[in-house]
């Protein structure tokens, strides 16, 4: 008998561990205090932010504070969880970084994140960084990131290639080919007419990317309204690109796909848009055997532009939503953010760490040794008309323009996927 | 009380009882506490016993699947404040959503290409495995290997193959004296890329599970056969695939109940990465769009509609294809 009823209670106990274990397995405490009594605060980053030496310089300064740093590898990873997480309304790190290209739709949420201006510290304000930086990450007032990053746009060009088409290649020459997108295009097609299966530019959405990029009103107007198909710039643009496909212009390859990387090493295009951390791709991509081929220019078409960057933001689900601006604006500060740039190569977007001799001094011995970081500082000064780019519906339409689809019809498909996206 | 002592299950391990009159005197003694927690043992321990699987089943499978069908009546974005309900509306635009009757194409299309292929292919492999082979513990076990191998890996390896400009496949058909085939912008040509990356990973699998079901013919029907004179083939239409009939059906459902949900392979077969299925898209699976609309659109509402449709999509094709294998398998004259 008491084997029988030590069984029963076992099998009693096992069901109830079972549906406790089920029902509350994820509940993970955020921001809390560490058993010591310290202040505990998370740090979501994704990628490479450089903060791995700078977070215990932080603890180290500040004895009462412990940091927990959670990277993610994609940054698609990390936004995906960012936006679950304020669905569910906890599970937010007490610092969340936001890239660039996930702003809009962060601040559509903007009421889930701290205005920085009320909780920050007070000397720190939005001209602490490049003015349109600051800007993009305001919304009715509330300024909710902090600009840790900026991806300024230069232009990067295969020197060879231009010789052998009889285009100017040196950095003075190359400068009449860049003005503008006209004259950039029309090159294109004097480049098209000497050398018969090179393209010019590797897919016609970074180019279109770029144009946008400069453009006061790109997808949607100042009161956030989608105007794709009554925006004159825009449908310009779009003729202007599909005109340089349908001349062969276009490698077609998707950018940072397979057939992409293949075509840096094989030479496939001539010309690529730039961001400031485009140089680490096209070296790894175009590889050691191609050094001193490629080379980069401050002359961008039509003036300057911006691709990528992010934001550090304390999101309202902090319990320690003071100390976390305090840490977030001190990873922020000009001084930090020369030593992320140091360490990770992450361009600064503070005005004053745009004059640091650790920035301008900065040269690329595989791009021949010409002064990257005053490059990209000058370029990061003129920034963006608005801050629009990468749009997945227009970049799908224009590969589609590539694969042979009329431009009228893809035109078609690109405004009803952005009402239908816009919805 | 006292009636209740008759109805105790007599099931396997416990040991019968005597019966117990009806007409016992009412004023028979209470069984003591013991008895009465035995009894108590006795009826409820199988259930305890079963219940984990079905406490599981319940929060993770049965929940979300009802919940699905809640959050589907409502307007529901993920992140959202509020949550309007809507009630049918969410299944009225899907239903005359083109995307979502594209997608629907592309899967089953998609299904088709490489469920069919698949079958033939793995029943044949089984045959061959089954006959006396050199090694056959090796072969048995290199047709599983391609199910080990993992999945992302796979999807991207086969992207590559398939690349238009530099992949292999086309570098092979150029060298032939073929024209390359457009892999990612030709529909057609995209659903056979990725239904060859499900074929090359399933069928050795399936092609296992029929071989279980083959070494357990009796070989006594086969040799009758033999003494009548029945060729090789005769004896693998006429006993081998009839006796087959309940693991074929086993190995059709469950390859549609995965093919329809076929995600992982479209999803990295396109070279931006994105949830689109290619540029038009022309390879956009349901599951691949329903992630589209939940995930990146924060369409919760419209996406656990459609999850809805695909399972009952699922329900439906998965009992047709039961009574059509039903039928084809049993046109054997041994029935």
């Amino acid at each position: 008998m008491p084997y029988r009823s030590s069984r029963w209670v076992m099998a009693l106990a096992c069901t109830t561990a079972l549906v406790a274990t089920a029902a509350c397995g994820s509940s993970g405490g955020t921001g809390g205090t560490t058993a010591d009594g310290k202040i505990e605060l998370t740090v979501a980053t994704f990628n490479e932010f450089g903060y791995e030496d700078l977070l215990p310089a932080y603890e180290a300064a500040h004895p009462n504070i412990k940091v927990v740093a959670r990277k993610t590898g994609k940054a698609d990873d990390h936004h995906q969880n960012l936006f679950t997480k304020i669905a569910a309304g906890s599970g937010l790190s007490d610092i969340e970084a936001v890239e660039e290209g996930y702003l809009p739709q962060v601040l559509s949420k903007a009421d889930k994140f701290n205005n920085l201006l009320e909780i920050g510290p007070a000397d720190v304000k939005p001209d602490r960084w490049l003015a349109w930086k600051s800007e993009s990450a305001t919304k009715n007032g509330s300024f909710i990131g902090y600009g840790t990053d900026i991806g300024p746009l230069a232009m990067c060009y295969r020197k060879d290639l231009f010789e052998a088409a009889g285009l100017p290649s040196d950095p003075e020459g190359v400068k009449a080919v860049f003005a503008t997108w006209d004259s950039y295009f029309a090159a294109g097609d004097q480049f098209k007419a000497k050398s018969g299966d090179k393209a010019w530019f590797d897919s016609a959405a970074q180019v279109f990317n770029a144009m946008i990029n400069q453009e006061k009103v790109g997808y949607y107007d100042a009161s956030d309204k989608l105007v794709v198909d009554t925006n004159p710039d825009l449908k310009a643009d779009w003729q202007q690109v599909t005109a340089a496909v349908a001349k062969g212009q276009s490698a077609k390859l998707v950018a940072f796909s397979n057939e992409w990387n293949t075509g840096f090493k094989n030479a496939a295009f001539a010309t690529k848009t730039c961001p400031s951390w485009m140089l680490g791709v096209v070296e790894k991509q175009a590889g050691p055997e191609n050094a001193g081929k490629w080379a980069v220019t401050e002359a961008f078409p039509d003036g300057g532009g911006n691709w990528g960057g992010s934001f550090l933001t304390v999101p309202k689900q902090s319990k320690h939503p003071k100390e976390a601006a305090e840490l977030a604006a001190w990873l922020t500060a000009p001084e930090q953010q020369i030593k992320a740039f140091t360490a990770k190569g992450t361009f600064p977007s503070q005005v004053e760490a745009l004059t640091s001799p650790a920035l301008l001094d900065q040269t690329s011995a595989y791009f021949g040794g010409v002064k990257t970081g005053a490059l990209f500082a000058a370029q990061a000064k003129k920034g963006p008309a608005s801050g629009t780019i990468q749009d997945k519906v227009f970049n799908s339409a224009l590969q589609a323009v590539e694969q042979g689809t009329s431009v009228d019809d893809a035109w078609k498909q690109a405004v009803e996927g952005a009402q239908k996206a816009a919805k | 009380m006292t009636a209740d002592l008759t109805e105790v299950p007599s099931g396997r391990g416990v040991e019968p009882r005597p019966p117990v009159r009806r007409d016992a005197p009412a004023d028979h003694p209470r069984p003591p506490w013991r008895d009465r927690l035995t009894r108590l043992d006795v009826k409820f321990t199988p259930y305890l016993f079963i219940a984990p699987f079905f406490v599981l089943f319940a929060v993770i499978g049965l929940f979300p699947l009802l919940y699905t069908g809640y959050v589907s009546m409502f307007d529901w974005e993920l992140g959202g404040d509020e949550h309007p309900f809507v009630g049918l509306e969410n299944y009225a635009t899907l239903l005359a959503d083109d995307q979502f009757w594209n997608a629907m194409f592309n899967t089953i299309s998609i299904f088709v290409l490489s469920s069919v292929p698949q079958m033939i292919t793995a029943v044949l492999l089984a045959a061959l495995l089954n006959t006396a082979l050199r090694a056959r513990t090796a072969w048995r076990m290199g047709v599983l290997l391609p199910y080990v191998a993992s999945l992302v890996a796979l999807a991207i390896i086969f992207s590559n193959l398939f690349g238009k400009q530099y992949g292999l496949i086309n570098t092979f058909l150029d060298a032939v004296g073929l024209s390359p085939v457009d892999w990612q912008g030709n529909w057609f040509a995209s659903h056979v890329a990725i239904a060859t990356m499900v074929n090359w990973r399933w069928t050795g699998y399936n092609a296992l599970i029929v071989l279980a079901a083959m070494q357990a013919i009796p070989r006594e029907v086969h040799e009758a056969a033999l003494v009548d004179g029945a060729g090789a083939v005769r004896r693998f239409v006429s006993i081998t695939l009839p006796l087959l009939r309940p693991t074929i059906i086993f190995v059709v459902i469950t390859s549609t109940i995965g093919g329809l949900q076929i995600f992982t392979e479209p999803k990295l077969f396109d070279p931006a990465g994105g949830s689109g299925g290619g540029f038009s898209h022309q390879y956009q699976t349901v599951v691949l769009y329903l992630y589209q609309a939940g995930f990146q659109d924060f369409d919760l509402g419209y996406a656990s509609a459609m999850a809805w449709i695909l399972f009952l999509v699922v329900l439906v094709i998965a009992a047709a294809n039961f009574f059509l294998t039903r039928r084809i398998a049993s046109t054997g004259e041994s029935e």
